[in-house]
């Protein structure tokens, strides 16, 4: 009888940490052909067009930025929790928080000097987001709950409470939908490129990339962060206060997460709907494994994912299959990257017996 | 207020509030039974939508409805063995891997959908299931008609939770699952399979999870929509928390729920102004405060997402 036994590896050397998340996505893109053909696909014509979609044209490269800001932030704003080993499964919830903080400051800030209006509705919005991040946060530190059931239902409290809100007091006046008003002029992002979407937003996320990178480098917040994560127990005897770090590490990745509410509020959507979000918060949590918890790595994950996602509409057109193939390519990829990553920390022994 | 008192109210509230438990129910047991054995399935909510899903597709093309609650039940056994495969072979980590699993399987559902029916203005349908009534207990005054008028599934969901009460308790099967899911060094040392068990829950707790997903497209739908389980997975996790691992209390949960969401649908339908959101709501927080009395007792199964390896000593 032959058996498998798993076995530890050596620490992963630096240049593994790079070459894994590029091979899980190769093996990924090899895997989709089995949808594509499932749906009848021709193979390179869909690969072509995936492409094509994406970067193919100045339109298709500048909508791919517009879909990866979200991405960016709700991946950042997961990994930054994860590398403290707060699991955050919430990024969903705190987007919407965010946006919803984000309606109620834009709708009503008309008599606000113009130049304050959006800074005001951004840390509005980032706020809100780490709020509600932070209830968990708490949660988990003073009374032992579980972070990744808790965060999770969290999520739909808030739909409830955007759902609720939008039928009600936020709805906009005369409308039977549930949508709110529009928020004013000086509350929108600007528009940064003519004839395209590309809005001051994806530089805000861009932005937060090199302040994340920062944080978790060069500040003694970031070590502490880190070191809560690696091993928590050593970092309380080590002299770290472990609750207030994990709460601001919260804080923070909720507020992230705001920012992506924030800009497909401000700068897509310019009222508040209840499908204001397709899942980015979810979306965050494979961006941020494929992209090993590091911001550069998110940064190149979430364009990843923003080609397929851009892509796949217009593979889906020229090819006929559907554009849903994007979310299954979300979820293998996943799969494949947690894969990868085992089998390089982790060798199989094949024993005889 | 005098309609809320009125008999033929109550009787269809009963009747809904059943009805609405029924795929929470089904899905909580089958998550009961995988953690019990100390595997958090947070693939669930993506195996109810590939279970409603496929359900719906093999009743479509084959006009039996049976077999699409079989081909539910099937493909919920498939991702649960995709769980195993990940979360108790790899070991990898139980939160990902599930919902790595919710992820693809949604976007799996929907893919394959779209594939067989591309995107019609109209729907397609089904012919749903039809409710049974059961003669004399369904004349019981008030409480009858609404107990005892129900859909087949919701009856089996009825007699699954003392099935699966007797089976975690009651026979030795059941106390291999719990010493498992609390002490697996235990277990192997006494010759119990720890990753055969696991795995073999796994597929089970999938395949009344793809039940419950199915529930909603043949009975209490008739067609499939892509938020057709609008987070009653999630639902379902809950309620094993708040229900303490333990199949009745799980699926007492489960009723208060459909309750909840029964009476909110009924007090729209008599035009009082209560926001349904905020109803929709009450299930949540209350998990949430069973979380923290939970989190202060010890009856979450010891070993519940620690991966299982032997020791390499002597290998």
């Amino acid at each position: 009888m032959i058996r498998f036994r798993i076995i530890k590896r050596k620490p992963l050397p630096g240049w593994a940490k790079i070459v894994i998340p590029i091979a899980a996505i190769l093996a990924t893109l090899i895997l989709s052909a089995i949808p594509i053909l499932m749906a009848g696909g021709h193979l390179w014509k869909s690969y072509y067009y995936l492409f094509y979609g994406a970067l193919g044209t100045r339109f298709n490269l500048l909508e791919t930025f517009v879909k990866a800001s979200p991405l960016l932030l709700t991946g950042l704003a997961v990994a930054f929790a994860f590398r403290a080993k707060f699991w955050n499964i919430g990024a969903e919830g705190q987007l919407l928080a965010g946006a919803l903080a984000a309606t109620v400051l834009g709708v009503n800030l008309g008599g606000v000097p113009q130049p304050f209006v959006l800074p005001i509705v951004i840390i509005g919005g980032f706020l809100a987001g780490g709020i509600w991040a932070a209830i968990p946060a708490i949660l988990k530190t003073k009374l032992k709950v579980d972070d990744v059931v808790s965060t999770l239902l969290l999520n739909y409290v808030m739909i409830h409470i955007m759902g609720a809100l939008l039928f009600g007091p936020l709805q906009q006046p005369g409308s039977s939908w549930p949508r709110s008003a529009a928020i004013i002029k000086a509350a929108c992002y600007p528009i940064l490129l003519p004839r395209s979407r590309f809005h001051m937003g994806i530089l805000i996320a861009f932005f937060v990339v090199f302040v994340i990178w920062f944080i978790n480098q060069r500040t003694t917040f970031g070590y502490r962060s880190k070191a809560v994560g690696v091993n928590i127990r050593a970092a309380h005897f080590g002299g770290i206060n472990t609750t207030s770090v994990i709460i601001w590490t919260a804080l923070i990745s909720g507020g992230l997460a705001g920012l992506a509410g924030v800009g497909e509020l401000c700068a897509i959507q310019y009222r508040l709907i209840m499908d204001i979000s397709p899942g980015y918060g979810y979306s965050g949590i494979v961006i941020a494994m494929l992209g090993n918890l590091h911001p550069v790595g998110v940064l190149f994950s979430s364009l990843f994912f923003s080609v397929i996602i851009v892509g796949a509409q217009t593979m889906s057109r020229m090819t006929g299959v559907p554009s849903y193939i994007a979310e299954v390519i979300q979820g293998m990829s996943l799969m494949v990257m947690l894969i990868f990553l085992l089998f390089t920390e982790y060798k199989i022994k094949v024993m005889k017996k | 207020m005098s309609e809320l008192l009125d008999i033929a109210f109550i009787s269809g509230l009963i009747g809904a509030t059943m009805r609405m438990a029924t795929p929470i129910i089904f899905a909580t047991l089958g998550e009961i039974l995988s953690e019990r054995a100390g595997v958090l399935n947070l693939g669930i909510e993506g195996i109810m939508l590939m279970g409603a899903m496929t359900g719906f597709l093999v009743t479509f093309t084959s006009g039996s409805i049976w077999l699409g609650v079989l081909a539910g039940a099937g493909v919920g056994m498939l991702l649960g063995l995709l769980m195993a495969f990940l979360a108790v072979y790899l070991g990898l980590s139980q939160h990902v891997s599930g919902l790595g699993i919710t992820l693809f399987a949604t976007g799996l559902a929907m893919f394959i959908y779209r594939l067989h029916f591309g995107s019609p203005t109209v729907p397609p349908i089904i012919q749903p299931f039809k409710q049974i009534t059961i003669p004399l207990l369904s004349e019981i005054p008030v409480i009858g008609p609404g107990l005892f008028t129900q859909y087949s599934l919701t009856y089996i969901a009825w007699l699954l939770i003392p099935a699966l009460s007797i089976l975690l308790y009651k026979t030795k099967i059941g106390l291999k699952i719990r010493t498992v899911g609390e002490n697996p060094v235990v277990a192997d040392t006494v010759g119990v399979n720890v990753l055969l068990t696991r795995t073999l829950c796994l597929v089970a707790g999938g395949a009344l999870m793809g039940i419950g997903g199915a529930f909603l497209t043949l009975a209490h739908q008739n067609m499939f929509l892509i938020d057709v389980i609008g987070g009653r997975g999630w639902v379902a996790i809950a309620m094993v928390i708040f229900g303490n691992w333990d199949p009745l209390k799980g699926a007492f949960g489960a009723l208060i729920f459909g309750f909840l969401d029964a009476l909110q649908l009924r007090l729209q339908g008599l035009g009082i102004a209560v926001s349904f959101h905020i109803f929709l709501m009450i299930p949540y927080l209350l998990t949430i405060v069973a979380l923290i009395s939970v989190s202060r007792k010890a009856s979450i199964p010891a070993s519940l997402l620690k991966p299982y390896r032997r020791e390499e000593k002597g290998g």
